[in-house]
């Protein structure tokens, strides 16, 4: 516990506090932000986006990426849909899963058995999986789905909706795995050092194919709860997730090169980009100086958060 | 078995180009500290990293306690109980330095890591090391110094059969090498074995017994401690003989080009002065760290000086980049021409173009024809061997290579030429062409700093050789009182 509290650094701070005032900058401008049905549907529209979040974490804090998980969650949405229609949800809540970690088993084996970059292998991945959904669903759109299935996306338990109550639980299975397992300092190993994991005798391949796995199944998840909420497979959803979720990371805080981040704070990350989406939307901001705004705030984050690095390696005293 | 714990038989190992180990032979027994020395490329770190399992042997056995050692799988060499304090920091910079010391066997209840017993057993390692360190402090956040002990510590931190150590004291200071010499001992009283390499002669005499000397991929000698001096040992380490390589013929040195006084980087080299005449050769001589490529770097522009001055020509000067240095009529061939010397995939025309392209005012077009002509022109007076001025540089050898990107900087005339490791790997043919082309751009006036970690290519090529130990000029020497040995002694420390 306390090694991680040690780790928070004034950067971190930099993120809740520029969360919160993010959110009491909405609060005075929009009266509807703050109230509860607002703040539970933000909740909801981020968990999709946060879930594959939580699973790029894992593959990025390896130093690899994963551009392929919109696809994998709009493959997974269908096979879950398409197999559920037939016979029953259990067996296509089973399909969808499986789906997802097959997908990533082969994100995993390609790219460290054939040796080929992540960005490529991913990327190939992103077009396939997209083909493999289309051809599935002969690229129409799986509807009539049973109404149990509905509440995994609609439900709630208690006043909070059951796919925020999901992410809730991932980002703390996640969290503990990164910060209370071998196999979560086997990945900030893999990540910041490859070579010197392998020289430590870490299964490095292993380490590498288990979090795409992770990114997997959890874009699969997410495909669930969006087919779930929407009442429909729909073979185009997902397009360009993967870039929202990357963004979440980055936002965060987690390196790009692998080995340095929290999943929590993609969590963080994942919500900044929820609320300033809703809050746009709520101040009528157009949809095309929306996507403007985002991009200027994720340079914006991430060079406070170099800015501070730099001076810490100034004022440690190399240029003195 | 014969008391021999490790038994190394017949070891090969090929790099592109290089040859790095040629049919290794080595026994070392149990309860003692075998020192391993031999000069910069001898061999020694490619040996290690075959023992530690990171590094497959293309032929040759190894016997450990009786049975062959797995290749290639470092996790397997330690299930043997073989630990190595690798020369290359293998630290994870985001990882505590707890985390760090227990990386290979982390604690944990099942899944679950075991923090206390993490911790605890930590500050065991630590405490046995006689040293303090932030166990929850991330590494990044170490002096190098520090990282080195956890380095240490990482090593000791497991039940040892076969202690490999490789240089474990070059960050370390007197009382921390103290302590580590120390736990050697106690490891060594309980049977373990140490394989000891370092550069460092007095603390391996001090330490090994018996001592084998390496020198070009080959076990040149094995010393019962009682024989093994320092003179003895350099003697077998420098072997072989300086024969017609180098060019003959007198320089006349011109006036001064470069003068520099007081030169620092901090935690890189200090108080260095230089001073480099038209057509002189000064040589910067030290083994691999002592700061020779930083200095270089930093006439450069690539590594920031905290201190001293620097005068080309009697003008003051600042050099904060290539571009300035370039400017001024600098030009530097880098250690690793691979990453910093040449674009393979391009052509030999656009890669003798580069340092031109930079210098060349505005941009404007590229003047293939003329980039053509001056590739050619240099193909000639080079003799570089390429089927054509537009065949990619990566199908050349090393010795080809080399030679264009010395073309692509001698596009821009320059008047001072820094010279880093500029025959690394080249077969001697080349070798022999690259020392013609250096004396003969010497004779043309040209101002030369030469760093080698081959001394007979120093000793024959430069008029001065200023010898750096640790990032500190240890002395200067002039040609004709320039030994092989005397500059050894003074690389390695000791007097000379």
């Amino acid at each position: 516990m306390k090694a991680w509290g040690q780790r928070l650094t004034v950067a971190d701070y930099g993120l809740v506090a520029g969360f919160l005032l993010l959110c009491a900058f909405l609060a005075v401008l929009s009266p509807t932000f703050l109230t509860a049905s607002n703040v539970l549907n933000v909740a909801r529209q981020v968990a999709v986006n946060a879930l594959l979040a939580a699973g790029q974490t894992f593959v990025i804090l390896t130093a690899g990426i994963d551009l392929s998980v919109g696809s994998t969650l709009a493959l997974a949405g269908a096979v879950t849909a398409g197999t559920m229609v037939h016979h029953g949800i259990a067996a296509g809540l089973l399909a969808g899963l499986a789906t997802g970690l097959l997908v990533g088993a082969l994100n995993g084996l390609v790219a460290t058995r054939l040796g080929i970059p992540d960005f490529i292998v991913t990327l190939a991945m992103l077009s396939a999986a997209r083909g493999l959904t289309l051809i599935y669903t002969n690229g129409l759109p799986i509807g009539d789905l049973p109404p149990a299935f509905l509440a995994i996306g609609g439900g709630y338990l208690g006043p909070i909706p059951l796919p925020v109550v999901l992410m809730l639980l991932v980002y703390l299975l996640a969290h503990l795995v990164l910060r209370s397992t071998v196999f979560g300092r086997y990945v900030y190993a893999v990540g910041g050092n490859r070579k010197a994991a392998a020289y430590a005798g870490i299964p490095v391949r292993r380490v590498r194919v288990a979090a795409y796995l992770i990114s997997g199944f959890l874009a699969a998840l997410a495909g669930i709860v969006l087919t779930s909420r929407l009442a429909t497979a729909d073979p185009q959803a997902g397009a360009g997730y993967e870039l929202d979720a990357i963004a979440a990371v980055v936002l965060g805080g987690t390196s790009l090169f692998g080995g340095e981040g929290q999943v929590l704070k993609t969590l963080l990350g994942a919500l900044i980009l929820g609320v300033l989406g809703n809050g746009m939307n709520l101040l009528n901001v157009s949809p095309f100086y929306q996507e403007v705004v985002k991009g200027v705030v994720i340079l914006l984050a991430v060079t406070l958060g170099n800015l501070r690095e730099l001076r810490r390696l100034l004022s440690s005293g190399e240029a003195g | 078995m014969d008391g021999a714990l490790l038994r190394v038989r017949g070891l090969r190992k090929s790099f592109p180009g290089v040859q790095a180990l040629g049919g290794v032979d080595l026994e070392v027994r149990a309860g003692t500290v075998h020192g391993l020395v031999g000069e910069n490329g001898a061999g020694k770190s490619t040996l290690l990293k075959v023992l530690a399992g990171v590094l497959r042997p293309d032929a040759g056995e190894v016997d450990f306690a009786g049975r062959p050692l797995p290749f290639g799988s470092p996790r397997a060499c330690q299930a043997l109980g073989i630990r190595v304090i690798h020369q290359e920091f293998s630290l994870v910079p985001g990882l505590s330095v707890a985390e760090n010391i227990l990386l290979d066997h982390l604690p944990a209840h099942g899944l679950l890591l075991d923090g206390r017993r993490l911790r605890t057993l930590a500050r065991e390692t630590l405490e046995r090391l006689g040293v303090d360190l932030p166990l929850e402090e991330p590494v990044a956040r170490l002096s190098v110094a520090e990282q080195q002990l956890v380095e240490i510590a990482r090593a000791l931190s497991a039940r040892a059969r076969l202690l490999v150590m490789d240089e474990p004291t070059a960050a370390l200071s007197e009382r921390e090498i103290e302590a580590l010499f120390g736990i050697v001992r106690r490891l060594q009283a309980e049977g373990v074995a140490v394989l000891f390499v370092s550069h460092r002669l007095e603390e391996v005499l001090s330490l090994a017994d018996p001592v084998t000397v390496m020198r070009d991929g080959r076990v040149v000698a094995t010393l019962p401690g009682s024989q093994a001096e320092a003179d003895r040992l350099i003697a077998l380490m420098v072997g072989r003989q300086l024969g017609e390589m180098f060019p003959e013929g007198e320089r006349r040195p011109g006036p001064v080009v470069l003068e520099a006084e007081g030169l620092e980087s901090r935690g890189r080299f200090a108080g260095v002065d230089l001073r480099l005449q038209q057509g002189e050769v000064l040589a910067l001589a030290g083994l691999v760290g002592s700061g020779r490529s930083s200095v270089a770097r930093a006439l450069f522009g690539l590594v920031p000086l905290t201190a001293g001055r620097i005068r080309i020509d009697g003008r003051e000067v600042h050099i904060a980049s290539p571009r300035d240095a370039m400017r001024l009529g600098i030009a530097y061939v880098p250690e690793d021409r691979h990453r910093e010397g040449l674009v393979l995939n391009l052509s030999v025309r656009e890669n003798v173009a580069h340092a031109a392209l930079a210098l060349g005012g505005r941009w404007g077009r590229v003047d293939v024809r003329r980039e053509r002509a001056a590739a050619e022109a240099a193909i000639r007076e080079l003799a570089i061997r390429t089927s054509s001025s537009e065949a990619r540089v990566e199908g050349l050898s090393g010795g080809n290579q080399q030679k264009v990107v010395l073309a692509k900087w001698l596009g821009i005339r320059p008047r001072l030429l820094l010279l880093d490791e500029p025959t690394r790997g080249i077969d001697v043919g080349a070798k022999r062409e690259i020392y013609r082309l250096i004396h003969r751009l010497a004779s043309e006036g040209v101002a030369i700093l030469l760093i080698s970690s081959d001394l007979p290519e120093l000793l024959g090529l430069a008029d001065r050789l200023l010898v750096l130990r640790e990032g500190r000029p240890m002395g200067l020497l002039r040609r004709e009182e320039a030994t092989h040995e005397r500059v050894l002694r003074l690389a390695m420390g000791g007097a000379a």
